[in-house]
């Protein structure tokens, strides 16, 4: 019997909020975090609204010192240095000053992208023939690991200390791969999350590909239409989520609060195979990446209480539901409550992953699933599967007891995962 | 060596001391990383700091035999001299 791992701490940096209570509130009172974004106008992008964290200097000073907030670009890692500590603090875990790192305290932290606007002024200074004068935070503000390396060092932490790539899977497949390194009992517990860097540079790709909803400029509370007949593309969002997953020996003999457990998971690829492609998900491996997440969490289909989907606001939607019910063996009023936050904080891109499941999980907390928004207009192809009672428009007073969460990503990329209320 | 010069360099210096070092521990002999603790990696930023301070271009030589407090006085001397 493997070791059972919980979570036992959660923070966010996002935009509906930069707390959990002020997170799960706007997930649970259908609050939009979707605003209008002149840069994006200035710049002439097709879509000019976008889901960006409000970082204050209060927040910054409390997390970062002066020095390192000289010449401090990168969004992503603003947002995952806070998400990152909120979650160690919620988790009550102390940091230890002493000389000895944290052995069995470990760090997985991904991102898409990292620093781009630090990457951008080095680009300049160099084309400019200027490269001395990069200064000595264009490396670490550029790299990849930059959140989980600045992580490392705040938090004291001596076990694996590291960052993974997998496109919007990011934050999901991270929470199996510590789930495993913990099973393995080569940790006791590991800080996972994602994040996202905000920015015309991190956007425009996905605006030149004209998969942004562009009618919605005036209007951008509504443009994040998860599930619905009027969906027009997926509103691109930015932040960072952060979760502290941990051996249930070690959360107990610290008397730690246990927001949930998690079951099993899976992590797959389509292989650009069988419809997959570099931006479409291979349907037969999605499904199978749901089976086999149920399979390896030892739970019948019929007690999943909820979905937290992927759910992008595309018209890929149906397709998605479709695998689901597919995989499940599941439809009409026997398919879960489904639940999408994108409609609330826009398409986080790597880090919604994390933030997605942070939501999910404070379900279980506020005995509630949350409602979406934008999504009176249920598509038809969706309504034909899931009975609309199970999308709801408005949170519902149920107490789930287990919620499958699942990401895709580009590049054919799944990642799904089983979380339970905490059974002692 | 005028004292102007070791004011704005200390004033230059402060924000990149670690937390047990302060600006009163700044004599014209520290070394920059064996006494004030300086993360060698700053150091570059020092140097660009001081460039922009006193409008001059440090050249690689220069950021290498900048050791010392009184180092970067003599080399900043030196430099306003040359373009005076």
């Amino acid at each position: 019997m493997s070791r059972r791992v919980v979570i036992t701490g959660m923070g966010v940096c996002s935009p509906i909020g930069n707390d959990l209570d002020t997170f799960a509130g706007a997930l649970q009172n259908g609050v939009s975090g979707i605003r209008f974004q002149p840069l994006l106008s200035d710049l002439n992008f097709g879509c000019q609204i976008a889901g960006k964290p409000i970082v204050n200097d209060e927040l910054l000073n409390k997390y970062f010192t002066s020095l390192e907030l000289r010449d401090l670009k990168a969004t992503g890692l603003v947002y995952g240095v806070i998400a990152g500590c909120e979650a160690w603090k919620d988790a009550g875990l102390k940091v230890d000053e002493k000389d000895e790192p944290d052995w069995d305290s470990g760090i997985i932290f991904g991102a898409g992208i990292l620093g781009v606007d630090k990457f951008r002024d080095a680009i300049y200074k160099v084309d400019e023939q200027q490269v001395r004068r990069l200064g000595s935070t264009t490396v670490i503000q550029t790299m990849a690991s930059g959140i989980s390396a600045y992580l490392g060092g705040k938090l004291g932490c001596g076990n694996q200390v590291t960052t993974n790539s997998s496109a919007c899977t990011t934050g999901t497949e991270g929470l199996m791969m510590a789930c495993d390194r913990i099973q393995a009992n080569k940790a006791e517990r590991i800080l996972v999350g994602s994040a996202s860097d905000s920015g015309p540079y991190v956007w425009g790709g996905f605006d030149a590909m004209r998969i942004l909803p562009r009618k919605y400029n005036t209007d951008p509370e509504k443009a994040s239409r998860p599930m619905s007949a009027s969906a027009s593309g997926f509103v691109p969002g930015s932040g960072a989520g952060a979760l502290v997953l941990e051996s249930l020996e070690s959360a107990l003999s610290r008397g730690a609060r246990i927001y949930a457990e998690i079951l099993g998971g899976f992590v797959n690829s389509g292989g650009h195979r069988n419809g997959g492609s570099m931006t479409a998900p291979n349907s037969k491996a999605v499904q199978r990446c749901i089976s086999k997440t149920v399979s390896n969490a030892a739970i019948m289909p019929e007690e999943i209480d909820a979905i937290n989907g992927h759910l992008t606001a595309t018209s890929k939607d149906p397709v998605e539901i479709h695998n689901w019910s597919v995989a499940l063996g599941l439809k009409g009023s026997e398919f879960p409550y489904v639940n999408a936050f994108k409609g609330h904080m826009g398409h986080c891109l790597a880090a919604g992953g994390a933030l997605e499941s942070v939501g999910t999980i404070l379900q279980f907390r506020d005995r509630q699933i949350y409602g979406n928004i934008n999504c009176e207009d249920l598509h038809p192809d969706i309504g034909a599967v899931v009975d609309p009672e199970k999308v709801p428009s408005k949170s519902v007073d149920y107490p789930p007891k287990i919620i499958a969460k699942a990401s895709f990503g580009f590049g054919d990329v799944n990642a799904c995962v089983i979380f339970s209320q905490y059974n002692p | 060596m005028p004292a102007e010069h070791y004011t704005r360099l200390q004033e230059i210096i402060k924000p990149y001391l670690p937390e047990d070092v302060t600006v009163e521990d700044i004599k014209e002999d520290s070394h920059f990383i064996n006494e004030l603790n300086i993360n060698s990696a700053n150091l570059v930023d020092i140097i660009l700091d001081v460039e922009d301070a006193y409008d001059i271009v440090l050249e690689n030589e220069d950021m290498e035999n900048m050791q010392t407090v009184s180092d970067a006085l003599a080399i900043i001397n030196n430099k306003l001299e040359g373009k005076a």
